[in-house]
């Protein structure tokens, strides 16, 4: 007679599971907004302290090379013509002259000639790399207080339970980045002339690849983990490194060769290129799609391996 | 009609290559009763249940609900059961609305049916007038209730509780007993409970399973728990130091005789009236005895008998529990 006998064919969908569990993460975040504030808060100091002082535009601006109008050249150094008793230069004229050079310098090697926009843009990378790895860890959590066991032994789509994990990383990521490069945008980021709106969604998209590959890299990592320190510890032992050896502070091209060869594998590198070439730099498609390629085989490979890994280690 | 609908054959689960957390335990439970797994913490017990709504991969042995293998047809397995763990695993940035809204969606029940079935099963476990309020307010009694509420979205045909009782105060605790016995008898579920509260074993489960270390000891009702100890337990103690174990032993209707340090546990049929004919063997030999006291079996009795351990030993492994359950929360607020 009971009602317990008949009411049990309820097909469980992927979809509605993972928006359910998505959805749940989505909330809580929200509903936590000082962390929010927190992670913003490390970037937002590395660009607005790091970024405004390395004024490195500003070595070379005239007001900084500040020569005397007058500058005399003894005859002695001067080998042509010879015999020249010595020349008066213009001063002024000068300083604007090492300018323009130093404007080159600058433009040869970071692409724009203020150090600000360069690096906030490197801030974004930095961001979306924290964020994932901090709310794939998550999944801790979730096993500690019991969550994921409870979730398991409920007929939900396993793939469901991984994805929602990725996804809400990746959410947070982007929403992190957009309050960054709002934030850098205020404190003067220099947008360059072939930038429009539509750029945005491709900034988004080439964080959404970097996002769902590390997301899935963590979650892997930290899936078996009962306690917090191991994969605290680990996070705390790559993100620096990760930050250094890609193109996040300084071009990759002036680095010594060993190191350079750590960021042209980096991911960070890739998406930080990205960003760039679609916010700061002159649009260059084939750069583009060359970031794209990689960013794109990077999330699939590590998406894969990671959901492999969550999927086998997921019941104990 | 008692159709098996948990079988259980060498069930068994090691971790880490050494520790043997259940150790070939095999059993059953009938459809419509509630069937206790008792014994102390670390006994094992909720190891199994993980075995049984498929979190954990049995070492080896198997089991089946319903017909359905627990590692071949887990998926199966989850559609029809309930499950209400020890932990309170409800997401506290969440109302307890929300919660029972997220367990539906995990089953995938379809979302009109689930929203008339989550306010249904919340006026049951009477939390109505929280369901909007953040379980980070509830106290503990309520979180429980919620818990059980998610566990029946599903109308699950087997409801398993993890020591449903454990760390409520006494009043919250008959309310869930009533809670308990509803389901059985209006829905004609079959419950799965684990308890190391003996009374709650003796209140509520049709049969129990003792489990020490991993192994069931001992299966039975109640009351057939009881009978087989075979008869009252007379407690006595001498002022004398001299052990007497031979002179009780003699004196008729005496079944065993069990000396713990001075004092000692007799079993004894009809235990009244064998009583005084202790105290007259004793005197008779010039012992004095200087305590008395007569009990019919309890289940406390049956599980001295068996496990040769009082509860007391299990009660501080409780308090440990629970501090360790008060240390989570606040590492996860801070």
């Amino acid at each position: 007679m009971s009602t317990a006998s008949t009411a049990n064919e309820y097909r469980p969908s992927l979809a509605r599971g993972l928006w359910a569990l998505t959805y749940r993460e989505l909330k809580k975040w929200l509903k936590d907004p000082i962390m929010l504030v927190m992670f913003v808060l490390q970037p937002l100091i590395w660009m607005g302290l790091l970024g405004k002082s390395m004024n490195i535009g500003g070595l070379f601006s005239a007001n900084n090379i500040n020569l005397p109008p007058q500058i005399q050249i003894p005859g002695n150094v001067i080998l042509y013509p010879s015999g020249l008793q010595g020349v008066v230069l213009n001063g002024t004229m000068l300083a604007q002259m090492f300018a323009d050079m130093g404007s080159s310098i600058m433009q040869n090697t970071f692409g724009v000639t203020d150090y600000f926009s360069f690096m906030a843009v490197g801030m974004v990378s930095m961001i979306v790399m924290t964020t994932t790895m901090f709310s794939g860890m998550s999944i801790v959590w979730d096993r500690r207080l019991g969550f994921l066991d409870k979730v398991i032994s409920t007929p939900v789509s396993r793939a469901a339970i991984i994805f929602a994990k990725i996804l809400n990383g990746t959410f947070r990521a982007m929403f992190q980045a957009t309050v960054i490069l709002a934030l850098a945008y205020l404190l003067g980021l220099q947008l360059s002339s072939s930038f429009t709106l539509l750029n945005l969604l491709g900034v988004y998209a080439a964080i959404f690849l970097l996002g769902v590959g590390l997301s899935a890299v963590f979650i892997a990592f930290s899936i078996r983990s009962t306690r917090m320190e191991r994969p605290m510890q680990f996070i705390s032992l790559i993100t620096m490194p990760l930050m250094f050896a890609s193109n996040t502070f300084f071009p990759t091209r002036l680095m010594p060769d060993w190191m350079q060869a750590i960021a042209n594998v980096n991911p960070l590198t890739y998406l930080t290129d990205a960003i760039r070439r679609l916010t700061i730099l002159p649009l260059d498609t084939s750069a583009l799609i060359w970031d794209f390629t990689y960013l794109g085989l990077f999330a699939a490979v590590l998406a894969t391996i990671g959901i492999v890994l969550a999927w086998r280690y997921l019941t104990r | 009609m008692t159709e098996e609908v948990i079988k259980a054959e060498n069930l068994t689960k090691v971790f880490n290559k050494s520790l043997v957390a259940v150790d070939h335990i095999s059993f059953s439970v009938k459809e419509g009763e509630i069937f206790g797994f008792l014994g102390p913490n670390g006994a094992g017990k909720t190891t199994t249940i993980n075995m049984l709504i498929t979190v954990l991969k049995p070492t080896e042995g198997t089991a089946s609900l319903l017909g359905y293998d627990i590692v071949k047809q887990a998926n199966e397995v989850r559609k029809v059961i309930g499950v209400v763990p020890q932990e309170y695993t409800a997401d506290e940035d969440l109302t307890g609305y929300e919660n029972v809204m997220l367990c539906a969606d995990l089953y995938g029940i379809p979302r009109d049916i689930a929203k008339k079935r989550a306010l249904e099963l919340l006026e049951l476990v009477e939390l109505t007038e929280f369901k909007d309020k953040r379980v980070e307010t509830y106290s503990g009694g309520m979180r429980r209730r919620l818990e059980l509420a998610c566990g029946l979205i599903n109308r699950p045909k087997v409801l398993f509780l993890d020591e449903p009782t454990l760390g409520l105060d006494v009043q919250t605790r008959a309310a869930t007993w009533e809670y308990i016995r509803r389901l059985k008898k209006e829905y004609g579920m079959t419950l799965f409970m684990t308890t190391h509260y003996l009374e709650e074993a003796d209140a509520l489960c049709d049969r129990i399973a003792i489990i020490d270390h991993g192994k069931i000891i001992v299966t039975g009702s109640p009351s057939e728990l009881k009978d087989s100890l075979g008869g009252d337990i007379i407690t006595i103690a001498i002022k004398e130091n001299a052990d007497v174990t031979n002179i009780i032993k003699s004196v008729e209707n005496v079944k065993d005789v069990r000396n713990e340090n001075g004092t000692y546990r007799i079993k004894a049929e009809n235990g009244e009236a064998t009583a005084p004919l202790i105290i007259e063997a004793l005197r008779k030999r010039g012992y004095t005895v200087t305590r008395l006291s007569l009990t019919e079996p309890t289940l406390n009795e049956v599980y001295l008998e068996y496990t040769g351990r009082a509860i007391r030993d299990m009660e501080e492994s409780k308090e440990s529990f629970i501090a360790h359950r008060i240390t989570l929360r606040r590492a996860r607020g801070g």
